[in-house]
């Protein structure tokens, strides 16, 4: 008899344990802008691994770079009667009516890396991206730490003149080093994000500022456009990491195996885990109803040499970056 | 020499002074040489150096628009040449990574030439087709990543130095001389000018004008490709969102401030490849100079519209009928 009571009782437990992990067994459609840039590959490679350890069912659409496609997969989402849509969207307006047709239908949905128009605010559940304002300052703040007192002469490798992500480093950046009176911006040009153009600038950089000698740090606004700096500091005969301070943002695999050869000294990492806070907002307010903050706001996180940059390499190298 | 340099080149030359004596006044070192690490080093040798991609595209770039066409597809065919050139280093001998490479850029351009040649499609469109499609297919090559790769030889390509000379200008010059002796040190030259200045005409003359337009478009793929695998071997990997990108309309501009005319007819090697160097020790001038960036792109219009009046015999008319009114006043 209590044999029979307490077999009922682990069966109902059992029952009562697993009952969590059914509901979550969640199936969502995946909007992704499409594969432009090694992030963005790595950034879908992420949520399917982010999906699968939480055992939900990620249907991703790759649309291409275009609003259409986009808005054609949403449809086709609701249509299928998902419990939860992501978006990541390639442009800012013109998501209001069919952001309104997943409202009809119950279907909540979260944006991920970028945010949409404000006049959208109440369509969608909530908005994990990163802060890249606060990207620039975290990247000043660990220069000043690392300068010290010291008079630094930093040159600086912008992105794309226009890209919201480069005036937010830029102005990020700028706002850390304020505080500190012996840091100063000597020079600063656009390498357009990119790996050819951070290494012309870079070259000019050098040679305009006598030979580089005056150069104490470079702040580049991504890592592939130091990669190209650091190839430029090299062919002029000067060590990058040791002679010249490097930090940039992204934390690309190719920055850490900088890191390893002893070439770049610091990088932010741009996380491309963003499904992976999404994927916990949604099981949230699926099972309890938890409503999550308009805005979810990424780690930030500092690397440097100390963070065994080899590791880092090896975990990330395979994400198609 | 003088089959190459023509009369007309004094308007460029004139310029590419101008501009780089602005150069020395923004900043004052930029004469200055030096040799570091067996190779010349300076703001001279870097205007070389970067303007190489475009001085290579607008040399097979001048050929087709003197035939009266025009190549949209450059700058994807570099981006092609680099992603195979930079997927295949590790592995394989320079020998075959170039024959590769350039093998590719000889296919986009009998791709290019049999459209306009054979199906007699307008250049600009022909040519456009490529030039979208070529990206993605780089973009396959590539996965989307930027490849990169260590493989010395193909490095050497990029950074390496011949007597001091980086490698990417010795090939530039190398290919300069190749294409004059071929196109001015036979007949080549002229039947290209005579299918450009008239297609229909020198076809009654006997020119095989179809052979010519095929010529000139796998020539200028070839060029694209080398200045690929330049570019890739440059910065050692391969970025096909980026290489080359709008890199045609460079040599276009390059080839139009070296004087050829987009109606097709006379053309200049060598004032296209000075057109190609105008444009970059501006780009150097502006990266030396400190302005903000917002500024690049004014500054560059500016000089090339002033490049570009310099030549117009409009105006030379108005300053040659001032200088004989002057004249006749005193």
């Amino acid at each position: 008899m209590i044999l029979k009571a307490l077999f009922a009782a682990s069966a109902t437990a059992a029952l009562l344990l697993a009952l969590p992990a059914n509901a979550a067994e969640l199936t969502i459609g995946f909007s992704q802008i499409g594969s432009e840039s090694g992030w963005r590959a790595a950034e879908t490679s992420v949520s399917k691994q982010e999906a699968t350890k939480r055992k939900v069912n990620l249907k991703i659409a790759d649309a291409q770079q275009k609003q259409e496609n986009q808005i054609k997969a949403i449809r086709s989402f609701i249509a299928q009667n998902v419990d939860a849509i992501f978006l990541a969207p390639v442009v800012s307006t013109g998501w209001d009516s069919v952001l309104k047709e997943a409202k009809e239908a119950k279907i909540p949905v979260v944006l991920l890396d970028r945010d949409i128009d404000p006049s959208g605010k109440e369509l969608y559940l909530t908005a994990v991206t990163s802060d890249s304002v606060h990207e620039g300052e975290v990247a000043g703040d660990w220069l000043a730490k690392t300068v010290g007192a010291k008079a630094c002469n930093i040159v600086e490798l912008q992105g794309t003149v226009g890209a919201s992500v480069a005036a937010n480093r830029k102005k990020g950046f700028d706002a850390a080093i304020a505080k500190h009176a012996n840091l100063k911006v000597v020079r600063s040009q656009t390498g357009d994000f990119t790996r050819a153009k951070g290494k012309e600038v870079m070259e000019s950089f050098i040679k305009a500022e006598g030979g580089g000698k005056s150069i104490c740090a470079v702040y580049a606004h991504n890592d592939d456009m130091m990669v190209g700096a650091i190839q430029a500091m090299k062919e002029a005969g000067l060590k990058p990491g040791k002679d010249i301070l490097t930090v940039s943002i992204d934390a690309v695999p190719d920055i850490f195996k900088a890191m390893v050869a002893g070439e770049a000294n610091a990088t932010v990492e741009l996380t491309p885990n963003m499904a992976g806070p999404a994927l916990d907002a949604i099981a949230a307010f699926k099972d309890k109803g938890t409503v999550p903050p308009k805005w979810i706001q990424t780690d930030s996180k500092l690397y440097t040499p100390t963070d065994d940059p080899q590791k880092i390499y090896d975990s990330k190298k395979g994400l198609g970056y | 020499m003088t089959a190459l340099l023509p009369r007309r080149g004094l308007a460029q030359i004139l310029a590419l002074i101008v501009i780089l004596a602005v150069d020395r006044v923004v900043s004052p070192q930029f004469f200055d040489l030096r040799l570091q690490d067996g190779r010349l080093f300076g703001s001279l040798i870097d205007v070389l150096n970067r303007g190489t991609p475009v001085a290579l595209l607008s040399l097979g770039m001048v050929l087709v628009i003197a035939t009266r066409g025009i190549d949209l597809s450059v700058g994807a065919i570099m981006a092609i040449s680099g992603a195979i050139a930079a997927s295949l280093a590790d592995s394989h001998s320079l020998a075959v990574v170039l024959a590769a490479a350039l093998g590719a850029g000889l296919i986009c351009g009998l791709w290019n030439g049999f459209l306009v040649a054979v199906l007699g499609m307008q250049p600009i469109v022909a040519t456009l087709i490529l030039m979208v499609a070529g990206r993605g297919i780089a973009q396959l090559i590539t996965e989307g990543r930027i490849v990169t790769f260590s493989s010395p030889d193909l490095v050497w390509l990029g950074n390496g130095a011949i007597l001091g000379v980086p490698v990417p200008v010795a090939i530039a010059l190398g290919m300069l001389i190749l294409t004059g002796a071929v196109v001015r040190g036979s007949a080549l030259g002229l039947l290209i000018e005579a299918t450009g200045g008239n297609a229909r005409a020198s076809e009654l003359a006997g020119v095989g004008t179809r052979a010519m337009i095929l010529a000139v478009y796998v020539w200028c793929g070839v060029c694209a490709a080398l200045a690929g695998v330049i570019a890739a071997a440059d910065i050692m990997g391969a970025d096909a969102n980026n290489a080359g990108l709008w890199l045609e309309l460079d040599a276009i501009l390059a080839v139009v401030i070296g004087g050829t005319s987009l109606f097709g007819g006379r053309f200049s090697l060598i004032l296209a490849v000075l057109g190609a160097l105008i444009i970059q020790t501006m780009n150097t001038g502006i990266l030396l100079s400190g302005y903000p960036p917002e500024f690049n792109l004014l500054v560059k219009a500016v000089v090339v519209i002033a490049v570009l009046l310099l030549q117009s015999p409009k105006l030379s008319g108005v300053a040659g009928v001032v200088a004989r009114l002057r004249r006749a006043k005193a």
